[in-house]
This record gives structure tokens, C-alpha cells and sequence, in this order.
């Protein structure tokens, strides 16, 4: 599977976001989207998830298909698109029915970023960090190869941080793709990394 | 796809039940317009009797209305609905399966509760009858109108108002005929299946042209 990018532009409210960014995608690879606040980071990663329309430029994805990228991208953004009144467990219940193509099953995926305890808790009582778990672990019940996070660390302890980045590489050495804004480093090996600057096309470059 | 359908009705009318669903909202308000009508009006039962029909429709419009604009917005702020784009299904469905719980949550509720709020007003058992009938026909067509609108106003903070003064003028026909056709069950010149067939075509009309309007709407938002 290959997604490419070519020359995209947003614009957002009549103002250039940015544009001539430029990436490609293969199995297995992670992007790393860095940049200022505001520079549009995680307005990149809407127009990847198809909720905004670029401006100018493709979106290619090949290799999945009949499938679209959006049936083949999880996003996992600031608003964590869990519902209050629902336990972790229902809410990851939906999401795996919903999306299709189950992976593990709630209770595995709880496990998996250590929140097995709080499965029958309705997610309003969890913290944010906790939250923020529970949405990740989205990520595991369904099978889709594009990851895309939104500063997946945030409200993420020590720990936690490091099972995320367990999870990711597991996910690349399957095969499956990453695009993650963030601030702080995720400690990935070998990332792409793409640094967006208002108006301005930044080159990706490897990090070694 | 079907899959899809029914994760997403089953989760929404887990939320309805829920503590701060819309679950009884509805059914609550629809008691208390009801329940207000007869002590504005006063004992006059014949009175009562002849708008009851009327009542009770206007009742039943308001309280699909009152819960509507929560519809798409609550998906909205909490990220959600960016959720609900990623499914394999097309929008339409997935806008199918919300209303479908929110008819089932509150048109429902509201029909089969008719005969008792029918009381209130004095109708005759083949007018609360009608009534049943005519709601269960009728309600589909004020969700799906409805729908459009709340899919409109799902990024505004304060679009309850926004929402009733948009979809409220499309929901004319809808009253006008399911009234007429209540009306008709308990008397008067008019066959009763001549303003019900209508008010079976407007639903139909309303699921066909509601979907695909609710589904072009939340595409358009961004």
C-alpha cells in the first residue's frame, strides 16, 4: 500500500494553511508531522482523514483495493469520539462493529494500553489521560493500515508513552502506516519527518 | 454495512436510555402541552374533543422538534461524527440508521402513548385510534424534515432555534394532512384514506429527500 502526496494546499476561512507539501507513504513507514502551533499540523491530517477538501494538490492512495482511504485510515484526533454515557467497553464494542474488519476484541485492546480495569467504567469517570487510552485502543479493535494520531501523546504518563510507541512499531512491523503530529518525540525508529511552515513547502527529510 | 447500521441504532438508543439521553424528553413534554391545553381552554369537553386531533399533532411536532438539535451536535463536539465518516457505509445509511433511533425514541414513544394523552382532551376512542395511527404515519416525516436541519445547524452552538425556524414551515404539510386525516376518522364529509394516503406519501417523500439532504448537509460542513 502507497499513499502519496503531491503539492497539497489548504485553505481554511480564505487564508493558505499551507501548501506545496509534498510526502510518501509505504507500508511500514511513519510520518512525523512536526511545526508551530498553528502552522496546520492537524489540519494536514483531516484533509488525509477526507473531512477537509485541499485546496490544491492529490491525495493518491494505492494498493488497498476497492477500498477507499477513509475505510482504511483510523483517526484519532483531540475530540477522542468517545461517549460519556458509555463504558469503555460499549464504546469500543460500536467502534469495532462499526468500522468493520475486527481486529481484537474490546477486552484485548484494554489490555493492550493498560486500562483492562476500567472496561465497565462509563468513560466520563475516566481522566483525560485515560480517555485518551480508551481512543487509542480504537485503534486495535478494528484492522485499518493508515494510523492517523493527532499528538498521540498528549495526557500520556511515562508509561504510557512507551506502550504507545510498542503499539506503533508493532503496527509498521505488520505492515501498516503512521502519520502522527507531534511536539515531543515518539522515539520511533527511522521516521519520516515533515516540518509544516505557514506558506511555505518544506522538503521531508529522513531522520537517521 | 448492515454491521455498521445497527452498531450505530444500537449505540444510539443505548445513549437515549441513558442518564442525559433524550429517551423520556420527549415524552414528558408531550404530557406537559398536552396537560397545559385544557386548563388554558377550560372544561368545555365538546370543545376539547374537536381540536384534540389538532392538540395532540402540535404536541407531537414540538416535542420531535425539542430533542432534534442534539441530533448530529452532540456527535459533533465531541469528535464523533469524524468518527461516523470513517465507516465503510455510505453517509446516507449512517444518517438512516440516526434517524431511525431518534423515530424510535421519540415518534414512537409519542404514538403509542397517544390514547392516554388522548384522554385528557376528551377524544373518542376511534378519534385516539386515529390519532395512534396518523402519528405512526406522521412522525417519520417530522424526523427525516428535521433531520435535515440539525445536520445544518450541527457546528452552532445555539442552533435549537436556528433549527425550528428552518425545518418548521416543511412540516406544515405533514400537520396539515395528519390533523386532516385524524379529524376525518371521527366525522366530517372527508374519507378518512384520502388525507392519510397523502400523509403516507409526504413521509415516503420526506425518507427519500431527508436522507440524502441530512447526508448532503454534514458533507458540505466543515
Amino acid at each position: 500500500m502507497r499513499l502519496s502526496v503531491n503539492n497539497l494546499a489548504c485553505d481554511r476561512g480564505g487564508r493558505r494553511i499551507f501548501e506545496g507539501v509534498s510526502f510518501t507513504l509505504l507500508s511500514g513507514e511513519a510520518l512525523v508531522i512536526t511545526g508551530r502551533n498553528g502552522a496546520g499540523k492537524s489540519t494536514l491530517l483531516e484533509l488525509l482523514a477526507g473531512r477537509l477538501h485541499p485546496a490544491g494538490g492529490k491525495i493518491i492512495w494505492e494498493g488497498a483495493g476497492e477500498r477507499s482511504l477513509t475505510e482504511c485510515l483510523h483517526y484519532v484526533g483531540h475530540r477522542d469520539a468517545l461517549k460519556s454515557a458509555l463504558t469503555a467497553q460499549e464504546n469500543l464494542d460500536f467502534a469495532r462493529d462499526f468500522l468493520g474488519n475486527p481486529a481484537l476484541s474490546p477486552a484485548e485492546a484494554l489490555e493492550a494500553v493498560g486500562l483492562a480495569h476500567a472496561a465497565r467504567l462509563p468513560v466520563g469517570y475516566l481522566s483525560a489521560g485515560q480517555r485518551h487510552r480508551v481512543a487509542l485502543a480504537r485503534l486495535l479493535v478494528a484492522h485499518r493500515p493508515l494510523w492517523l494520531l493527532d499528538e498521540p501523546t498528549s495526557a500520556l504518563d511515562a508509561a504510557s508513552q512507551e506502550t504507545l510507541r510498542q503499539l506503533l512499531e508493532n503496527h509498521r512491523a505488520q505492515g501498516g502506516m503512521i502519520a502522527a503530529t507531534t511536539h515531543s518525540p515518539l522515539f520511533l525508529s527511522e521516521p519520516k519527518e515533515i516540518r509544516i511552515e505557514r506558506q511555505s513547502a518544506r522538503i521531508e527529510r529522513e531522520v537517521p | 454495512m448492515t454491521r455498521s447500521f445497527r452498531a450505530l441504532l444500537i449505540r444510539d438508543l443505548k445513549l437515549a436510555a441513558r442518564v442525559g439521553g433524550s429517551g423520556v424528553m420527549g415524552l414528558i413534554f408531550f404530557l406537559m402541552i398536552v396537560t397545559l391545553i385544557p386548563f388554558a381552554l377550560g372544561p368545555d369537553l365538546n370543545l376539547l374533543s374537536r381540536i384534540g386531533p389538532a392538540i395532540l399533532w402540535i404536541a407531537a411536532l414540538l416535542a420531535t422538534l425539542i430533542g432534534l438539535d442534539r441530533l448530529f451536535q452532540a456527535d459533533q463536539e465531541d469528535g464523533s461524527l469524524e468518527l461516523l465518516r470513517l465507516s465503510p457505509a455510505p453517509l446516507e445509511l449512517i444518517v438512516l440508521a440516526k434517524v431511525t433511533a431518534y423515530w424510535l425514541t421519540t415518534g414512537l414513544p409519542l404514538a403509542i402513548a397517544t390514547p392516554l394523552f388522548g384522554l385528557l382532551v376528551a377524544l373518542s376512542p376511534e378519534g385516539m385510534l386515529a390519532m395512534v395511527v396518523t402519528l405512526l404515519v406522521g412522525t417519520p416525516a417530522l424526523t427525516f424534515i428535521g433531520a435535515v436541519g440539525a445536520a445544518l445547524t450541527a457546528s452552532l452552538r445555539r442552533g435549537g432555534l436556528i433549527l425550528a425556524i428552518l425545518v418548521l414551515p416543511f412540516m406544515i404539510p405533514t400537520l396539515i394532512f395528519g390533523v386532516s386525516a385524524a379529524n376525518a376518522a371521527v366525522g366530517g364529509t372527508v374519507p378518512f384514506a384520502t388525507p392519510f394516503l397523502i400523509l403516507i406519501a409526504l413521509t415516503l417523500i420526506s425518507a427519500v429527500v431527508g436522507t440524502a439532504g441530512t447526508a448532503a448537509a454534514l458533507r458540505s460542513a466543515e
